[in-house]
C-alpha cells in the first residue's frame, strides 16, 4: 500500500472516531434519566440537584462540554465516574485487559478453527460429510452464545468439572488460570461464528471454483488439490477476510452477554451497570474504545486484503 | 499425432449428443483449423482433447489418440501428466483465464512446476525464455507483474508463453484471438505461425472466425450440429466448399465487394 492511501485511510479512521465520539457524547444528552437523580434519589431538593449539577460540569453548553471531553480523552483522560469514586480510566483499566482478552481468544478460535475446516469441507468431495457439516453448522449457528455459554457451564464446568464457574481470576493476578477459565466463554461466542465464517468460506470457494482461472489451473496438470490451495485459497479468502473484520464488533458486542454468564468482571457488566446509572463519562468511554477497536481492525483487515489481492491495491 | 475416432459426447442433462461421432487428425507441425458456430460442439471436443471436460458431466465414447496413446482410457494421474506438458490450451478470454492474485511469472512456469523436477532459477530462466519469444519485452519487470497491470493482447502473449514453456506436442487454441482487438488479433495470429514455423508445434486453432482460420490453417474441419460435414485443404473449402452449411458460412463473411 502506498504511503498515500495510508494517510487517506488514518484520515477517515480519525473521522469516524470524531462521528462516534460525538454521537456517544450526544445521545447520552438526550436519553431520559438523569445521573443527579440516580446519585441524590428522586426525592433530592432542586437546590442540592443544581448544586450538584454544576458541581459535575452538567450546566454548561454541550457543545463546551463536548469540546473539553474530547480534548482530556485525547489524552487518555475520560473524567471521573459519578457512581465510582474514581477517575473512569482508572476503572476500566483492569476490566478492558479482560474483554480484549476474551476477544482475542474468540477471534483466534474463530480464524484457526473456521478457515482449516472451510477448506476440508471444500474439498471433500463426499456427499455425507457435506451434510454432515451442514447440518452441524445450521445447528451452531441457530443456538444462541449466551445459551451455548450456559450449555458449556454445565457440562465442561458442573459435570467435567474441567473448570470452576464463577471462580474467575484477573489476568493481572494469574494470566494462565485466566486464559484457561476464559477459553469457555471464548468458545461459547465463538463456535456460531466459526459455523458462519467456514460456510461463507465453502460458498467462497465454490464460486471460485467455477472460474476461468481455476480451468486453467487444471489445463496445466494441476490437482484438485493443488488448484484448491495454489490459487483458489488466496481468492476466496479475501470476501472471508472483510467478514471477519465485520464480524470483530460483533464478537466485542457477544462479550458483553457471555461475561454475564460467566462472571467474569469485564466491560460488558460495566457497561450493563453503568447505562443504568446514568453513568455517562464511563458508558461514553466504553463506546468510544469499542468504536476505536473496530475502525483499528477494519483498518487491519484493508491492509491484509490488499497483500492477498493486488487488485485491491488500486484506487 | 492426435488422431480423433468416432468421438461421441452426451452431456447427462442433455437429450441429444453434443458431439455425434467425429473423426479429425492433426499432424506433426501442422495447424488445423476447427470451425463452426457456437454451440457447433468445437469447443466441447477441445475440451475432451485437453481432459478438462469433467467425468461426472458427460458421457464420452470413441478414441482420442496421442501419438497413438489414447487418452479417454488413461487414468486421473496418467491424464494430469499429458495435461500441460504434452497438449497445453490458450483460452478465448485473457483476462479470465489468468489467476488474479498471482504473478505473472509463477504462471508461466506453472507447468514445469507441476511436471518436472527443475530447480526454481531454471524455472525462473524458461519462463523469463517464454516470455521473450513470445515477443514480449522487459520481461524481468513483467514476471513480477499482476495480470491486471497488462493489457489483453499482452495477457493472451503470457497466456501463450504459459502453454509453451513445456514444449507441449500440441497446443489447443480455442477462440484465442476472440477477444481482442483487430491489429492485436493479426499480430497473436502471426506468433503462432512462427511458433509453429520454428518448433514444429502441432495447432488446433478453434474458432468461428472464418478468416482468420484461413489465413492462418493449413487444413480445416467445419463442424455444424455435432458432425464434422466438411473437412480438408483450407483454400480448396474455400474455392470450392461442398457441404451447404460451409457454403453459407463463407457467403456469410463480409467483404467489402459486396459493398460497391
Amino acid at each position: 500500500m502506498t504511503m498515500k492511501n495510508i494517510v487517506k485511510k488514518v484520515l477517515m479512521m480519525i473521522l469516524t472516531m470524531v462521528i462516534v465520539s460525538f454521537f456517544a457524547f450526544l445521545a447520552f444528552q438526550i436519553i431520559p434519566g438523569d445521573p443527579t437523580t440516580k446519585i441524590l434519589g428522586s426525592e433530592a431538593t432542586a437546590e442540592s440537584v443544581a448544586a450538584l449539577r454544576a458541581e459535575l460540569g452538567l450546566d454548561r453548553p454541550f457543545f463546551v462540554r463536548y469540546f473539553e471531553w474530547i480534548t482530556n480523552a485525547l489524552q487518555g483522560d475520560f473524567g471521573r465516574s459519578y457512581i465510582y469514586n474514581m477517575s473512569v480510566s482508572e476503572l476500566l483499566q483492569g476490566k478492558l485487559c479482560v474483554t480484549m482478552l476474551l476477544t482475542a481468544i474468540a477471534f483466534l478460535m474463530i480464524v484457526v478453527l473456521s478457515i482449516p475446516l472451510g477448506l476440508a469441507a471444500a474439498s471433500c468431495r463426499s456427499p455425507w460429510v457435506d451434510r454432515a457439516f451442514t447440518v452441524l453448522g445450521q445447528l451452531v449457528m441457530a443456538v444462541p452464545p449466551f445459551f451455548i455459554g450456559i450449555l458449556l457451564t454445565l457440562l465442561c464446568g458442573l459435570v467435567l468439572h474441567w473448570f470452576d464457574p464463577g471462580t474467575f481470576i484477573s489476568p493481572a493476578d494469574d494470566f494462565g488460570r485466566s486464559v484457561v477459565y476464559l477459553l469457555y466463554p471464548a468458545l461459547a461466542i465463538a463456535l456460531p461464528r466459526v459455523a458462519m465464517t467456514m460456510k461463507m468460506l465453502r460458498s467462497s470457494i465454490g464460486g471460485e471454483m467455477n472460474k476461468d482461472y481455476v480451468r486453467t489451473a487444471y489445463s496445466r496438470g494441476n490437482t484438485r488439490l493443488a488448484t484448491l490451495y495454489r490459487h483458489v485459497l488466496r481468492n476466496a479468502v479475501v470476501p472471508t477476510v472483510a467478514f471477519l473484520a465485520m464480524t470483530a464488533a460483533d464478537i466485542v458486542a457477544g462479550s458483553v452477554i457471555i461475561e454475564q454468564v460467566f462472571a467474569i468482571s469485564g466491560i460488558g457488566r460495566l457497561l450493563l451497570t453503568s447505562i443504568s446509572n446514568r453513568d455517562f463519562p464511563v458508558v461514553q468511554a466504553i463506546v468510544v474504545i469499542l468504536a476505536l477497536v473496530v475502525v483499528l481492525v477494519n483498518f487491519l483487515a484493508d491492509i491484509l486484503n490488499q497483500r492477498l489481492d493486488p487488485r485491491l491495491r488500486l484506487q | 499425432m492426435l488422431e480423433i475416432h468416432d468421438l461421441h459426447i452426451r452431456f447427462h442433462d442433455a437429450d441429444h449428443e453434443a458431439v455425434r461421432g467425429i473423426d479429425l487428425t492433426v499432424d506433426t507441425g501442422e495447424i488445423v483449423g476447427l470451425v463452426g458456430e457456437s454451440g457447433s460442439g468445437k469447443t466441447v471436443t477441445a475440451m475432451v482433447i485437453s481432459s478438462l471436460m469433467p467425468l461426472n458431466k458427460a458421457a464420452v465414447t470413441g478414441a482420442v489418440l496421442l501419438d497413438g496413446e489414447d487418452l479417454l482410457k488413461l487414468d486421473e494421474k496418467s491424464m494430469r501428466k499429458k495435461q500441460g506438458s504434452d497438449i497445453s490450451v490458450v483460452f478465448q478470454e485473457p483476462m479470465t483465464a489468468m489467476n488474479p492474485v498471482m504473478r505473472i511469472g509463477p504462471q508461466v512456469e506453472e507447468a514445469l512446476r507441476v511436471h518436472t523436477d527443475l530447480p526454481k532459477t531454471e524455472r525462473r530462466q524458461r519462463a523469463l525464455q517464454a516470455l521473450r519469444d513470445v515477443d514480449l519485452d522487459n520481461v524481468e519487470e513483467l514476471y513480477n507483474k499482476y495480470p491486471h497491470q497488462l493489457s489483453g493482447g499482452m495477457l493472451q502473449r503470457v497466456m501463450i508463453a504459459a502453454a509453451i514453456v513445456s514444449e507441449p506436442k500440441l497446443l489447443l487454441a480455442d477462440e484465442p484471438t476472440t477477444a481482442l482487438d483487430v491489429t492485436i488479433q493479426a499480430q497473436i495470429l502471426e506468433l503462432l505461425q512462427r511458433l509453429n514455423r520454428e518448433r514444429g508445434m502441432s495447432i488446433l486453432f478453434i474458432s468461428h472466425n472464418l478468416n482468420v482460420v484461413r489465413k492462418l490453417c493449413s487444413r480445416v474441419a467445419v463442424m455444424e450440429k455435432g458432425l464434422i460435414v466438411e473437412q480438408g485443404d483450407t483454400e480448396q473449402v474455400f474455392r470450392e466448399p461442398r457441404a451447404p452449411y460451409t457454403q453459407r458460412l463463407i457467403a456469410a463473411i463480409p467483404t467489402r465487394k459486396k459493398l460497391w
